[in-house]
């Protein structure tokens, strides 16, 4: 229950473990993992017009175009078109391989040839994020400030405080940006608001904050438009896409524990007239593991996606609509391999249980739903959950006699 | 965000208008559109919409908004 995330509701329900995961890098630079690995940019391109900027046992990020000389040092430009390799790596930490180390290195970048009255936009060094923003600057001339938010998106980090007033300021001395820019201004994503004091900052380092818009696409109108976000730029959205995205990693979290319960349930069905039997937890066993199965269904993937459509605000009633029908499908479908009412019942109250808890523990995901709305939910609900879950494994026992 | 809709009454937002100065900034900083302005002060307009993020009680000049979700 502690991952349930109530910070902000930004979906970052585990982030600690990223904490001591970091690269030693530099802008623009990581360090080497493996001597199999060639640097992007080979030894043999003698005349590349990277080989300068190459450093023994470092390895050139492959979205770094070409180095440009300012008055604080060489910066990497970034490519802003994504590569094949961008979009699989894309793919596995969508499902949750490996995002707690999907990094680059903070510092300061730039894109298209950005001058002294360039704007400066501020970002995250997860490297979703980062890809995010810089697919969306094809055609425009900035740089981009990379904060060390440990690997984690903007809104998250700001809640966490990893994109914070201090990470800021001392990201701005540390690329010397006084030096690079003329003016002094950054453009901070408006959902780092959360971890950033505008105020403190210009205090601290001479900058002052500018509240760009919440998602990257619309930051070439934000910058077109005088640096001003219309009403609709604020504002966050959820779409049916927005939900869906976030499932994957929803249903790996949940990977873990189910694989724990299942063998729970194998165990318990095989408790019969016999005492135990390895056939009766066979038997027995699969019904159930299929219940358990239904319940994540419907619980970590139909409720988020449907959200809205199904009755209800709170999440763990949401869930219990959509694993009550989800439980009646299966119990229809699989009829035949159980007996009785009561065996019925149990799995029935099982699938409810799990999908309801499940679906509680989405509001950890979601843009919309407070702390304190989520703390009343699931004072509300887990006594409920909870006592569904030992009435169906009391009953489960039973329908075996 | 109209269509998505959490529980009622359960945020701890509060906003003293003694206190504002009219700077705008949490309506600006706000990504549920929760303040509006009203002459020169900010009003909570749609207070059922807070999810508490914090965002313009960090950056309100005047100490002017609270948010305080407990623990956790």
């Amino acid at each position: 229950m502690e991952e349930m995330s109530k910070t902000a509701g930004c979906g970052c329900s585990e982030v600690a473990a990223s904490q001591n995961k970091q690269k030693i890098s530099t802008s623009g630079v990581s360090i080497m993992s493996s001597m199999d690995e060639m640097p992007s940019c080979s030894a043999t391109e003698a005349e590349s017009p990277m080989a300068g900027y190459e450093k023994p046992g470092y390895r050139l990020f492959s979205f770094v175009d070409k180095f440009i000389d300012t008055d604080a040092g060489p910066v990497p430009i970034i490519k802003p078109k994504l590569q094949v390799e961008d979009l699989f790596a894309t793919f596995f930490v969508r499902c949750g391989i490996g995002r707690y180390s999907y990094t680059i290195a903070p510092g300061l970048y730039g894109i298209g040839s950005p001058d002294k009255n360039s704007e400066v936009l501020v970002t995250a060094n997860f490297k979703l994020t980062f890809d995010h923003v810089r697919k969306e600057l094809s055609s425009i001339n900035a740089w981009i400030l990379v904060l060390d938010t440990k690997g984690i998106n903007v809104w998250c980090a700001a809640g966490k405080g990893t994109f914070s007033t201090h990470e800021l300021v001392k990201r701005i001395k540390k690329s010397s940006l006084e030096k690079v820019v003329d003016h002094k201004r950054v453009i901070v994503p408006q959902l780092g608001a959360t971890g950033v004091s505008a105020r403190d900052v210009k205090k601290q380092s001479g900058f002052k904050v500018v509240y760009g818009p919440v998602r990257a696409k619309d930051i070439p109108a934000f910058l077109k438009n005088n640096n001003t976000a219309d009403k609709t730029m604020r504002l966050i959205t959820f779409s049916m896409y927005e939900r869906f995205i976030l499932t994957p990693v929803e249903i790996q979290m949940v990977l873990k524990p189910a694989l724990m319960i299942a063998l729970v349930l194998f165990i318990i069905s095989g408790f019969g007239p016999g005492f135990f039997s390895f056939s009766g937890a066979l038997e027995r066993g699969l019904p159930a593991f299929f219940a358990l199965l239904t319940g994540i269904i419907s619980g970590a993937f139909v409720t988020p996606v449907l959200l809205p459509y199904i009755p209800f605000r709170h999440f763990a009633l949401k869930g219990i609509i959509s694993g009550s029908i989800f439980a009646l499908l299966f119990l229809l479908l699989s009829a035949s391999a159980i007996q009785g009412i009561s065996g019925f019942i149990a799995l029935f109250l099982f699938s409810v249980s799990i999908s309801s808890y499940l679906a509680m523990n989405f509001t950890g995901a979601t843009p919309f739903t407070s702390p304190s709305g989520v703390e009343k939910e699931m004072k509300q609900y887990i006594p409920v959950q909870l006592a569904s879950l030992v009435i169906s494994f009391g009953l489960w026992i039973y329908s075996a006699f | 965000m109209k269509e998505l809709r959490y529980l009622d009454d359960v945020s701890t937002l509060v906003l003293d208008p003694e206190k504002c100065i009219g700077c705008r900034l949490c309506t600006e900083v706000c990504p549920q559109a929760v303040f509006e302005m009203r002459g020169n002060k900010a009003h909570i307009a749609d207070f059922n919409a807070c999810m508490e993020c914090g965002a313009c009680v960090n950056n309100c000049p005047s100490g002017a908004i609270s948010v305080n979700p407990g623990v956790g």
